[in-house]
């Protein structure tokens, strides 16, 4: 068990220091002259070269990289030009946010999948299921920006209950930021949910053909008892692996909330970074949004490890 | 003991605990609606048990299943009663049939690994019963758990509570299942394939216990398999189901020596017979195939395939009556049924005699000395361990052995798939390159295989004609249309209608794309057949069919059979002679006939003993081995059979490897007792009856058959 | 008399598989069958959903190849006065901050979409399939080193990916199908590979080894048609995704540029009027929504019908 995880632990900081040289790679390798795109169209080779000098960018290309990465690993992130501040605090500030918006539609979005998963799955083939099913498969391809447009037009613009907008301050408490939290929450949530639904109801339906569950109801259990001792101990097993990897989509999907709401969140740090070229920005931001997702699924293998006594006791 | 246990014991007459009258059951599928099982009517008394025979659409689990009332969603019991201690199950309210089925009635089905859930400790999973239906608390439920344990004969049972499904093996999982079943005392017990999942000397121990269980506990037993063996071994009565109807219903020995039914006399007649001579005789065929049951003829569902039908049997559908007592036939001629040793004698002929042309032909195949470990990340899996053997000319090498001996990859490493880590084979002397890769053309047609599964032996994207064409112009580079004619002729030798050339595998049955992947293997005309487990999956019918084909095609072109199953009657009734394998080694070798009298290797002896023979007269001395195979990555040192030998020695057994004893002709066994010691004290481990057993026809000298006669 | 079976309690576990048809019939199989893709048809029809899904997908690959042609105005021409019209007769959905007209902008939209990222779709599927059964079939080192690295691509959640690259390489339909294709590539590969090695140790393949036949012949004869239907399906979700994609990255203006009437785009572009204009932006939004969700239908209606009782995940 014990090498297990440090197996995967080592797996992880290779496919973190992989994941950092594609993004090292994309982002200054890739534009080609970055100096020119900065100073603009109509500067002097003499200007460019002594800003590429400035910025570092004259050296070799591994240099570069392990200067950055070292600096990475320090917490020394950069200052980002476009901001005209020191990267660190400001991308932990926004993560903070895109914290909170997440955590709100993870709770929103876990309980109801995975009840609504068991539901579909218990009901087979009745209107429930039926209805449950085409749902979920209906949104899972739904791109954020359509659901949440959406939203909007009916719950902010026709009803009025939630505010349209969530440009709130990026430094607000969770108290404060709350009430514009809950449309984007939910936004992000639907596309997670159906994932989730999906997943549920694909493993229980399989759990419940086992002959396993045969053996539970022949023993005379009431069906209580079948369901909650025996069907979900193995059914739901799968799920959390499932909602670890979720967040994956989760991320993209604040990216797109987060900018359709105008919310403070690192999604929208992200883009504003793109839009204004900022590498370092671009670049720690990224970088740090890869490392959540990979120690995401890092958890959810050992969670699955753990809990499964086939691999527990090997 | 064999035979039935007589129920005289008790004065009183035994009291009818599970009675099903006039059952019908029925399916909804994309079809229409099925019937699944029709008019079925049984009983079961206390102490007695009950086997349900049938192949495969026959209905046996259906049945037992439907009458507990538990059935998928499309499944529905249409008419009948159902009464279990007098309780009339149908129309039952939910709650009390869930109560019913935990307390008074027990079920163990065939694959105890899936059967508990691999979540949870086994204890918690035997206690759950004992807390709810025998109202105990934690800790009278955890004392019941570990009497029960005790009661199966397993091993450490506090230790056995902790372990999850998975660390335990099947047999001991499988003790634990009807342990759990048993908890209750129920008076119901239904056993569906229980042991068909297990190894041969696995399934001796727990038939043994259920023998033993049923003395012990007040259970009625229904107990469904398609093995005759192994009803003799456990049941009272037996009832054989055929497309969801019983053709009949006798005492076991009723049964057996004299059946009443033409479908009973023809499955007995399908089934090998143990007989150690060397004239090899054919199988009976069945005719036709097995109905589906939304295509059933009018009248008699068997009669398009039976021997005496007239036109009455057309007409109607024949109930199942008493025609004698205790014996109940759906058969209208049941008067006109011959004996079976009469029948056997006449519906089969001989087709050759083992080791005819033996000694001039030669040997074909040497596998000298031959290893295929792997290594694994603990160590190394040393599943060939030295492995001495040949296949002579245009005769037959069966190869048996249970789980883990190694015997498929032994095959697997002569043809190539799996490469040879050590050791030599050799093709008429030839050394053969380790892999399929580096052989030549000219080599890979000379070996060919035809594999276990049917259903994935066959390219399901491609025609039957095309699967057959492609070894001819591939290997013996014949032009498209030769290959063609070639093929359909193939087809024809194999007894399939020209008709399927293109046909997909899909639009077969199981026995039909095993015919198919035979004459793939013989379209290049190989010296050498490989033959894994062809038979195994199939029913009992299309085994007897398929093992008369291969003989026949053996007798028509010459080739060469190695001939792999762990199912003993099979190999001894095709083989000309035998290897025993055990753990990666070969036990004991020699001709067919020498290798099952005695004197046998202690591991022959206890397979020979442990096989269930379709026999309720024949006696066998009941040598269980202990404990169960050890895993090939840790291989006992000296004799690896020592730790579970039932004539271990001593000292010698652990520390030296054995010699190879010789015996008469090429009999060889790798042991450390002498010859003589061990015919002397094997005398009586296999005894047939004198004239019940139709298979023991006398070896046309008198022969040396210790094994015979009483 | 007619008998209920236990199904009446809620949260009722004794439910077993309805598949039983075969079980019932016994191994007797052996008919000859309806071709293959009869079956499918008859399996398709009896489900709605997939076949509403179906149906509407052909609509909209209909306007695809055609949509210039139906489409009642030229998407680019602009109009002063007709500037955010509401939806009237002669302009369905209205006209936008241009006076372009939605509706044809809509209809030849689809085509943009179509291309993009079905030729993004079909490329990773041709290099994908390529790369999961040689890997697959290889084993070994090769395909331990060719895992990991796509692992690598896979760690990245896939917008952020794309977004990372395409501002990178700057934004233009020629790099999003690019990106599309990079994004893929693994997914396509890993299914292929599992089916491979599903495959690998069947026993037809084994029979082919032993009549000495190419590794070639094996991937391309043996295992690759039976692979098909598994494929089929993959591909058809993976342009489904592509589809959120595409349009995703239009809305974030990393996609393809104006004046292209790319959906994800329009609405971008007409962000600020949502207030007053919200139609839009409404129609794009729910002419996305509905191509995506019938082609998530369609895709698991392929899945259930080529793959009954397997094929999960």
């Amino acid at each position: 068990m014990g090498r297990f995880i440090l197996r995967r632990l080592g797996f992880m900081v290779l496919t973190v220091i992989l994941a950092s040289i594609v993004i090292f790679w994309a982002t200054t390798v890739l534009p080609g002259d970055v100096a020119g795109q900065i100073l603009g169209r109509y500067a002097t080779e003499e200007a460019k070269s002594q800003l590429r000098h400035e910025l570092g960018l004259d050296r070799p290309v591994h240099v570069q990289y392990a200067d950055w990465l070292g600096g990475y690993v320090r917490g020394d992130w950069g200052e980002s030009p476009s901001m005209d501040t020191v990267v660190r605090p400001v991308v932990f500030e926004r993560l903070r946010n895109s914290f909170m918006l997440a955590i709100v539609a993870f709770a929103m979005y876990v309980p109801l999948g995975i009840f609504l998963g068991l539901l579909a799955a218990l009901r087979k083939n009745t209107w429930a299921d039926n209805l449950i099913s085409v749902g979920s498969l209906a949104f899972i391809g739904l791109p954020e920006f359509v659901s949440g447009l959406i939203l909007i037009a009916i719950f902010s613009i026709e009803l009025g209950w939630f505010p349209s907008q969530s440009a709130i301050d990026p430094s607000s408490t969770f108290v404060e930021a709350f009430p514009y939290l809950i449309l984007p929450a939910i936004t992000v949530a639907l596309t997670s949910l159906a994932y989730v639904v999906r997943m549920t109801r694909s493993s229980t339906v399989d759990v419940l053909q086992m002959d396993y569950v045969r053996t539970a109801n022949l023993k005379g259990l009431p069906p209580r008892k079948v369901l909650f001792t025996h069907v979900l101990r193995n059914s739901l097993l799968p799920t959390i692996t499932v909602v670890a990897i979720g967040i994956g989509w989760l991320i993209g999907g604040l990216i797109i909330t987060e900018s359709l709401f105008s919310y403070p969140g690192i999604g929208r740090l992200l883009l504003f970074a793109i839009q204004h070229r900022d590498l370092v920005l671009i670049q720690a931001t990224a970088l740090l949004i890869v490392i959540i997702y990979v120690v995401a699924n890092l958890v959810a293998d050992i969670l699955y490890a753990v809990l499964n006594p086939r691999i527990r006791y090997t | 003991m064999q035979g039935p246990a007589p129920s005289g014991a008790a004065p009183a007459a035994p009291r009818a605990v599970f009675e099903i009258e006039g059952l019908h059951i029925d399916y909804t599928t994309e079809l229409g609606v099925l019937h699944a099982v029709r008019d079925v009517s049984l009983t079961v008394h206390e102490h007695e048990s009950f086997g349900l025979v049938g192949e495969s659409g026959s209905g046996k689990s259906t049945l037992a299943m439907g009458s507990i009332r538990y059935l998928a969603s499309n499944g529905k019991v249409t008419d009948g009663s159902v009464r279990l201690g007098g309780v009339e199950l149908l129309g039952l309210p939910a709650r009390q049939l869930r109560e019913l089925w935990g307390s008074r009635i027990g079920v163990v089905y065939q694959s105890p690994l899936s059967a508990l859930n691999p979540s949870i400790v086994i204890g918690k999973q035997l206690a759950e019963v004992a807390r709810r239906h025998l109202g105990m608390d934690a800790s009278a439920a955890k004392a019941r758990v570990v009497e029960m344990l005790t009661k199966v004969a397993m091993p450490d049972p506090e230790a056995v509570m902790k372990r999850y499904p998975h660390q335990l093996s099947g047999g001991m999982l499988q003790r634990c299942v009807i342990a759990m079943a048993l908890m209750t005392n129920p008076s119901l017990l239904i056993m569906d394939e229980p042991t068909t999942a297990l190894d041969v000397t696995t399934q001796a121990v727990v038939l043994d216990l259920v023998a033993e269980l049923k003395r012990e506990f007040d259970s009625a037993i229904l107990y469904i398999t398609h093995d005759l063996g192994v009803i003799t071994k456990i049941c009272d009565r037996v009832g054989v189901m055929y497309a969801g109807e019983f053709m009949e219903q006798a005492g076991l020995r009723a049964l057996f020596t004299r059946p009443l039914h033409p479908y009973t006399l023809d499955l007995l007649g399908c089934v090998p017979r143990f007989d150690p001579t060397p004239e090899k005789r054919s199988l009976v065929t069945i005719p036709g195939a097995i109905p589906r049951v939304d295509e059933l003829p009018p009248g008699c569902i068997f009669a398009p395939r039976c021997e005496f039908v007239r036109d009455s049997c057309t007409k109607e559908r024949p109930p199942l009556v008493p025609v004698a007592p205790e014996h109940l036939s759906a058969c209208l001629r049941w008067s006109v049924v011959p004996p079976p040793a009469e029948y056997l004698r006449e519906a089969t002929e001989a087709v050759r005699t083992a080791g005819a042309e033996a000694e001039e032909d030669g040997v074909l195949v040497e596998v000298a000395g031959t290893q295929v470990h792997f290594k694994a990340p603990k160590g190394v899996i040393r599943a060939v361990d030295g492995v001495d053997l040949d296949v002579r000319v245009g005769q037959t090498l069966g190869v048996v052995g249970e789980s883990g001996s190694g015997k498929t990859t032994v095959a697997r490493a002569i043809i190539g798939l799996t490469p040879a880590t050590g050791g030599d084979i050799t093709l008429r002397g030839k050394s053969l390159p380790r892999t399929t890769g580096k052989r030549p053309r000219s080599t890979l047609r000379e070996i060919q295989m035809v594999f276990q599964n049917p259903d994935a032996s066959l390219n399901p994207t491609r025609t039957v004609g095309d699967a057959i064409m492609r070894p001819l112009s591939l290997l013996a580079g014949v032009s498209r249309e030769e290959a063609k004619r070639r093929a359909q002729d193939l087809l024809r030798s194999v007894s399939l209608p020209v008709s399927y050339f293109d046909r997909l595998p899909h639009e077969l049955s199981g026995g039909e794309k095993q015919r198919v992947a035979i004459a793939r293997a013989f379209a290049a005309e190989p010296e050498l057949i490989l033959c894994d487990e062809p038979i195994s999956s199939l029913d009992v019918s299309v085994q007897g069919s398929l093992m008369n084909l291969l003989m026949q095609l053996q007798v028509e072109k010459r080739t060469s059979y190695l001939f792999i199953s762990h199912d003993l009657s099979a190999v001894q009734h095709l083989s000309d002679s035998i290897a025993v394998v055990y753990l990666g080694h070969v036990m004991e070798i020699g001709d067919a006939v020498q290798v099952l009298t005695p004197p046998f290797h202690p591991y022959t002896e206890a397979l020979l003993s442990a096989v269930p023979l379709p026999d309720p007269d024949v006696k066998q001395k009941p040598i269980r081995l202990g404990g169960s195979v050890p895993s090939a990555m840790h291989v006992p040192s000296g004799c690896r059979f020592h730790p579970r030998c039932p004539r271990f020695l001593g000292d010698i057994c652990v520390n030296e490897e054995p010699p190879w004893r010789e015996g008469a002709g090429a009999h060889r066994i790798y042991c450390h007792i002498p010859l003589d010691d061990l015919a002397r004290l094997q005398a009586e481990t296999l005894v047939f009856s004198d004239d019940d057993d139709p298979g023991a026809a006398k070896a046309p000298d008198g022969g040396n058959d210790q094994g015979e006669g009483a | 008399m007619v008998e209920r079976n236990l199904r009446d309690e809620s949260f009722d576990t004794a439910i077993m598989d309805e598949t039983m048809a075969e079980e019932v019939l016994g191994p007797e199989g052996g008919r000859p069958r309806p071709k293959q893709w009869r079956l499918y048809w008859r399996r398709l029809l009896r489900r709605p959903a997939a076949l509403v899904g179906t149906l509407v997908f052909c609509i909209f690959l209909f306007l695809a190849v055609f949509g210039p042609w139906v489409a009642p105005y030229d998407y680019q021409e602009q109009s002063a006065e007709l500037r955010l019209n509401t939806p009237t007769l002669s302009h369905p959905f209205g006209t936008d901050q241009f006076g372009r007209d939605i509706f044809s902008r809509v209809i030849v939209g689809t085509r943009n979409i179509f291309l993009i990222g079905g030729l993004g779709t079909l490329i990773a599927v041709v290099i994908g399939t390529a790369i999961g059964l040689v890997a697959g079939y290889m084993g070994g080192a090769g395909d331990e080193v060719i895992m990991r690295l796509l692992d690598v691509l896979l760690s990245f959640p896939s917008l952020l990916l794309a977004m990372v690259l395409l501002a990178a390489a700057g934004p233009s339909s020629r790099n999003v199908v690019l990106v599309v294709a990079l994004l893929y590539i693994p997914m396509v590969a890993r299914v292929v590979r599992s089916m491979v090695l599903d495959l690998k140790n069947k026993e037809f393949v084994e029979a082919a080894r032993v009549r000495g036949e190419k590794r070639s012949y094996i991937l391309v004869r043996e295992i690759l048609p039976n692979s098909l239907p598994p494929l089929l399906v993959e591909a058809s979700m993976r342009f489904s995704y592509s589809i959120f994609l595409v349009a995703s990255l239009g809305y974030l203006g990393l996609g393809v540029q104006p004046p292209s009437p790319d959906w994800g785009l329009q609405i971008n572009e007409a962000r600020n009027f949502f207030q007053i204009a919200p139609w839009v932006l409404l129609f794009p939004a729910c002419i996305i929504a509905v191509l995506v969700i019938s082609t998530s239908l369609m895709s698991d209606g392929l899945r259930q019908v080529m793959l009954p009782g397997g094929g999960r995940n």
